[in-house]
């Protein structure tokens, strides 16, 4: 098990964003990535939630973290998880009954999110609150954007809106495919395919930069 | 759980230990969850009772004071703390001066892609349904999502016929969805081209719950015709 | 909600709502483990056991919950019994065959974060549906994630010896795979209704 390492910095937020996305790079979570981006809203609300369990969970484990014994140290971060799911539930069905609708059992599946998890058992257990928070914050942020990425394009190809706003008029033929099951996969594998083309031209022109200044 | 450290003996933690931790966490947990759901409950019940005061009121024309009741074995019997756990819930929709406008009712068939839930009004002065609003629908959006849009359809239920036949145990005609512009008699349901089997269900699950439904209720139409206490606009629904 | 047959609940739950291609559910060992035929198979039996253990549970808990009116703690009851039938297999995966515990590795353990176990459970308890119709489910639901995940692995295994763009490796071409997958699942909708 790794020491604890205290220092906090700007890294500690960054990682989540982009180096180490939980879902275009670690692949994290990806249930409620394809199922609730049909819409914009609907990503946003479920990027929001999910961010509100993650910050939840890894403060409360963080605190207790020398106070866990490490044989039950699983089951006991599921149940912390597990009572900020519960409570999210209920707020939300509190706030709108028609965001609740919408996000369906997924909001109860948060749970079962791989990378509340993940972060609990590689980060929140070996670092302090402040540190947890902070990159539990960036991870959050990280998910939320991923949600969008997809979201937006979902519902901008799929109904002609977005975030409900009509964009190109009656005239427009939306693709309907973009808002069903076939859809989130192949919007998600597009974007994964574009980011793996930036991350290759930017390896061939640092080749060709470093061949050129020998 | 296994992990590579298990094959180093870590130091053992007392049993004690352990206990003492999941039952201080069990009971942080518990103690959270029930403040939020006491916190929450009226908020919800609150959006609930509006929501489905709402769709009583679209189904049902000039309604707008709301009262509930319960047709069961034990006839029909207002909701209250000791209403009978086995019937089917009913909202009984009065014009303001308390005359009875109405009553709608949910039903549920299976669609496309899921079950597709609505709630009905029926309006027993020309015995038929008069209005029809989907509650919850999972079908594709453009296609099956039609029933709440096509201005067609949705007019297919200003007056559908659900007359009782002679002897009162079911409806005179079934109440069925047919091919998109054979509609022939009131009884019928049109159904959008395309969206077949949305359509279909719409029917099915209107002709499954007012044939159960309208038999049983019927005998107590009069009951149904008193007034509700008028300065209470409404009483809340147990959903 | 007793209007569905076992056998519409079965032949849906494989095919026409298939848990991973239609739902979303179970995505992460869909990803993670589908890359070899001989770690997919298992990987995805084990699956089914748990959520057959789990769906009974979870029914008998709820009858429990609703008889207390304590419903809100249904979740935390749930992932407790989820987690504690994964403990379940894999002692009995380690006594009795651990090569395949070996090889199946830290997925084992992550069985209890499956969305489709969870998602079985909440779903039948949505659908109110009885005993019986709760196992029908969970066997549909449990074939429907083995037909997926074989299909997906066959795919993946055949791809291997194939020349593919380069910046199609990683999961992209799995999530490309999945959604023509999913488009011919589509195919079943309406089936057995």
């Amino acid at each position: 098990m790794t020491k604890e390492n205290p220092t906090l910095n700007w890294e500690t937020f960054t990682e989540g964003l982009w180096r180490e996305n939980p879902v275009f790079v670690m692949l994290l979570g990806m249930c409620p990535v394809l199922a609730v981006t049909n819409s914009a809203i609907n990503a946003l609300a479920m990027g929001l939630a999910t961010t509100f369990v993650l910050l939840a969970s890894s403060t409360l484990i963080s605190l207790l973290r020398h106070n866990i014994p490490k044989q039950v140290r699983i089951a006991t971060y599921i149940v912390i998880i597990a009572t900020f799911v519960t409570i999210v539930d209920y707020v939300i069905q509190a706030i709108s009954l028609d965001l609740y609708n919408a996000l369906g059992a997924f909001i109860q599946l948060i749970v079962a999110n791989c990378m509340i998890l993940g972060r609990a058992e590689a980060y929140a257990s070996r670092n302090r609150p402040l540190k947890s928070v902070v990159n539990g914050l960036g991870m959050g942020l990280g998910f939320t954007i991923a949600l969008l990425c997809l979201g937006v394009v979902r519902e901008i190809l799929g109904a002609g809106t977005l975030f409900g706003l009509d964009l190109f008029g009656p005239r427009f033929e939306p693709w309907v495919v973009m808002l069903l099951p076939p859809g989130g996969f192949l919007v998600l594998g597009a974007w994964l395919l574009l980011f793996e083309w930036l991350k290759q031209r930017k390896e061939r022109t640092d080749m060709e930069t470093a061949a050129e200044t020998q | 759980m296994s992990t590579p450290e298990a094959d180093v003996l870590p130091p053992v933690t007392p049993a004690g230990k352990m206990i003492q931790t999941l039952v201080g966490i069990a009971m942080l947990s518990g103690f959270l969850v029930v403040l939020t759901y006491q916190l929450t409950k009226p908020i919800i019940a609150e959006n609930q009772r509006r929501a489905i005061e709402a769709a009583v009121f679209k189904v049902i024309p000039d309604a707008s004071i709301r009262k509930d009741f319960i047709v069961s074995d034990e006839g029909l019997n207002p909701v209250t703390e000791a209403s009978p756990a086995e019937g089917i819930l009913i909202y009984a929709g009065y014009s303001r001066e308390g005359e009875l406008k109405g009553i709608a009712a949910k039903a549920a068939a299976q669609g496309y892609a899921d079950m597709i839930h609505i709630l009905y009004g029926y309006d027993p002065s020309c015995e038929c349904i008069r209005g029809m609003k989907v509650l919850k629908l999972a079908e594709t959006p453009g296609l099956g999502d039609k029933i709440i849009t096509d201005a067609n359809f949705v007019a297919n239920f200003d007056a559908l016929d659900a007359r009782l036949s002679t002897d009162g145990t079911t409806l005179a005609n079934e109440i069925v969805t047919v091919k998109a512009g054979t509609k022939q008699n009131p009884w019928e349901i049109d159904a959008i081209s395309g969206a077949t089997i949305s359509a279909k269900a719409v029917g099915k699950a209107i002709n499954q719950s007012a044939k159960h439904l309208l038999p049983d209720l019927l005998p107590h139409l009069e009951k149904l015709k008193q007034p509700p206490e008028l300065p209470e606009p409404h009483e809340v629904a147990d959903d | 909600m007793g209007t569905e047959t076992l056998s519409f609940i079965f032949l849906n739950a494989v095919l026409a709502n298939n848990f991973v291609l239609a739902l979303f559910l179970g995505l992460c060992p869909f990803l993670g483990v589908s890359g070899k035929l001989n770690t997919a198979l298992p990987m995805g039996l084990a699956t089914v056991f748990v959520m057959l253990v789990s769906s009974v549970c979870a029914y008998l808990i709820n009858l429990v919950l609703v008889a207390f009116e304590i419903e809100f703690l249904r979740l935390i009851a749930y992932i407790a019994v989820i987690a504690s039938a994964v403990q379940l297999v894999e002692m009995a995966l380690k006594k009795f065959t651990p090569g395949l515990f070996r090889s199946l590795g830290i997925y084992l353990p992550l069985i209890t974060t499956n969305c489709a176990i969870l998602g079985l459970a909440l779903f039948q308890t949505f659908k109110e549906y009885d005993f019986l119709q709760s196992l029908i489910y969970a066997l549909g639901a449990g074939t429907g994630f083995v037909l997926a995940i074989v299909l997906m692995a066959g795919l993946r295994e055949k791809l291997e010896l194939s020349t593919m763009p380069s910046i199609t490796q990683g999961a992209a071409v799995s999530l490309i795979l999945g959604g023509l997958l999913s488009l011919s699942f589509m195919g079943f909708a309406g089936l057995g209704g």
